[in-house]
């Protein structure tokens, strides 16, 4: 059996996604004998080279006008039946978790979402992802041919020491459906940077006091160019709108830093933010668990602190 | 809208989970099971779209015999109907498995849209929406945070990476699966709609009657265990606020190297 990879993600102008350099890069530390990689874009053929400098042997670029999952499935289904890969693999971004969960059912293949790690165990592919919202981790083994598996973002580092990788067209593949894209946009509804790739998150809970302090949050979170977020109780309470939610029943976030602002640290929060790689929490209650999983605790009222701490990061990071 | 709204029975998310002795499953004593909170709010956004539209709606959940509790308890959030596959015997634990059940008896049902929930807050894998799309042979959109009805089309909208926000039409039949918030908070029902809801009839359909293959599942589950644990960190010490502020920039620099 082969050790063959394929990774399905996206590509922008930018440059590919974090995510397919993630699961590129991934699958090269698994093991994997050859990554071949599908990118989708408009107008980015020129960047999909750089999916070689994480490892790609081989990059497939397709051209898409708009975004149509059931033609996704279709172009990926010719790469599939002629390599015939081990395990596909795509990042669990919106994209991603929908397309693994089409093609696991079409190929009757096992599937693991939102892993943390994958590797080879000789041709075995075995994954480890969590449950109920990381409170338990599962050891788990894909058995059968085509397996699927995605990764959750910002859990493994995208390395880039290789080189450039040969691009071939791909045509688009399918017909459209009944679900059609009407518009694309980059949209003012809460933070300007997306809260699970983010790096750096700055979230504000309870502690606030209310919607109108909620400003504080969002000026410390510029010099960091960070992403904002919020507990449960903020989004229950109206204060933020429910995608900002970190926690059991909302995002699960790993960026390098995250600062807790106001926040007490209810297990249902922490479950969303415990795996990020450097936290710092300001709250005025010393015995607040979040100092438990605190690197860094400030413990002041936060209407003094965060103001203040916001100038000095920007002279900082200037 | 004739509306199907799958719900999956979750242990409430306040649980401390323990890993059982065989390593492989959790301990399910004294566990509280609930609504899914995810389901909770693909299940009012169902309610809300039915109201719009003199529609109905018709929880579906597949589960051992306990999960008639939050059939039940979906009747009286306002769906005028359930069918509960009852698997009390089976392994069920695969989300193909899950799917294919449910597709297959979607195909006996009367509908116009399916509507399904992020994930599942035990499993975490958000799969079964998308694999009940591709068994069903239906358009499938993930993940909306807006939906509303009009001229028997859906208008949805969802946040996708790097702050875009898209916009779709969906025509029926289809599957769409809906985020939490996506119609803002649950309902509590009422004691009058809890009292109403228990004279309602829950269908039940036996799992095995499905015809589903076992060997679909081929996620193997090896072992659990508990995520490794966060070294203490520290509180900050200083004589004034910024003193504090400036040994946290320093660590964030200099110990962390985040900045």
């Amino acid at each position: 059996m082969s050790k063959a990879v394929l990774v399905i993600g996206e590509v922008t102008t930018a440059g590919v996604a974090k995510g397919a350099l993630e699961c590129i890069s991934e699958a090269k530390r698994a093991g994997a004998d050859s990554v071949e990689v599908v990118l989708f874009g408009q107008g980015a053929k020129d960047q999909a080279a750089a999916a070689g400098k994480a490892g790609a042997s081989q990059v497939h670029y397709v051209e898409e006008a708009g975004y149509s999952l059931s033609q996704r499935a279709e172009t990926v289904k010719g790469v599939i039946d002629s390599k015939s890969p081990a395990l596909v693999m795509l990042s669990s971004n919106t994209y991603g978790k929908e397309l693994a969960g089409v093609l696991a059912a079409r190929y009757k293949s096992a599937l693991a979402t939102e892993c943390l790690e994958i590797r080879f165990e000789g041709d075995v592919v075995k994954a480890t992802r969590p449950m109920l919202a990381g409170k338990v981790l599962a050891k788990v083994k894909l058995n059968g041919a085509v397996a699927v598996a995605t990764l959750r973002p910002n859990t493994v580092p995208a390395t880039e020491d290789g080189a450039d990788a040969p691009v071939a067209d791909l045509a688009l593949g399918g017909s459209a459906d009944g679900v059609v894209l009407t518009d694309s946009s980059k949209g003012s509804n809460g933070g300007e940077v997306d809260l699970s790739e983010a790096a750096v998150v700055v979230a504000g809970g309870r502690g606030l006091k209310g919607p109108e302090n909620f400003h504080l949050i969002d000026e410390l979170a510029e010099p960091l160019h960070a992403a904002i977020g919020a507990t449960r109780m903020v989004v229950d309470a109206g204060w933020k709108d429910f995608h900002l939610q970190v926690g059991q029943t909302g995002k699960v976030v790993t960026p390098d830093l995250y600062i807790a602002v106001g926040i007490s640290g209810a297990i249902q929060h922490l479950v969303g933010m415990q795996n990020s790689g450097c936290i710092v929490a300001i709250n005025n209650d010393p015995g607040a668990p979040i100092f438990k999983v605190a690197d860094y605790g400030i413990v002041e009222d936060l209407f003094e602190a965060t103001p203040k701490l916001t100038e000095k990061l920007k002279a900082a990071v200037n | 809208m004739k509306i199907i709204a799958c719900v999956r029975q979750t242990p409430d998310t306040e649980t401390v989970v323990k890993i059982a002795g065989d390593g492989k499953s959790i301990e399910t004593d004294g566990i509280k099971y609930i609504i899914g909170p995810y389901d909770e709010y693909s299940l009012e956004a169902a309610v809300q779209l039915k109201d719009e539209t003199s529609g109905n709606v018709t929880a579906l959940s597949l589960g051992p015999s306990r999960v008639g509790e939050a059939l039940r308890a979906s009747l009286a959030r306002g769906a005028d109907s359930a069918v509960h596959i009852n698997t009390d015997g089976a392994e069920t634990d695969d989300a193909l498995v899950v799917a294919s059940a449910l597709a297959e008896q979607i195909k006996k049902m009367d509908y116009d849209v399916v509507i399904t929930s992020t994930k599942g807050s035990d499993s975490d894998r958000g799969a079964v929406g998308p694999m009940l799309a591709e068994l069903l042979g239906l358009p499938y959109i993930g993940l909306v945070s807006e939906i509303a009805c009009s001229d028997g089309k859906f208008n949805c909208k969802r946040q996708v990476e790097g702050g875009v926000t898209e916009s779709f039409t969906v025509s029926t039949p289809a599957v769409i699966c809906c985020e939490q918030g996506v119609r803002g908070q649950a309902r509590y029902p009422s004691l009058m709609q809890i009292m109403k809801a228990k004279k309602k009839k829950i269908e039940v359909v036996d799992f095995a009657s499905l015809g589903v293959d076992g060997g679909l599942a081929k996620l193997e589950l090896e072992s659990l265990e508990y995520p490794p644990e966060r070294p203490p960190g520290r509180i900050i010490d200083g004589d004034s606020l910024d003193a504090k502020l400036d040994e946290l920039i320093r660590l964030l620099k200099e110990e962390a190297k985040v900045l």
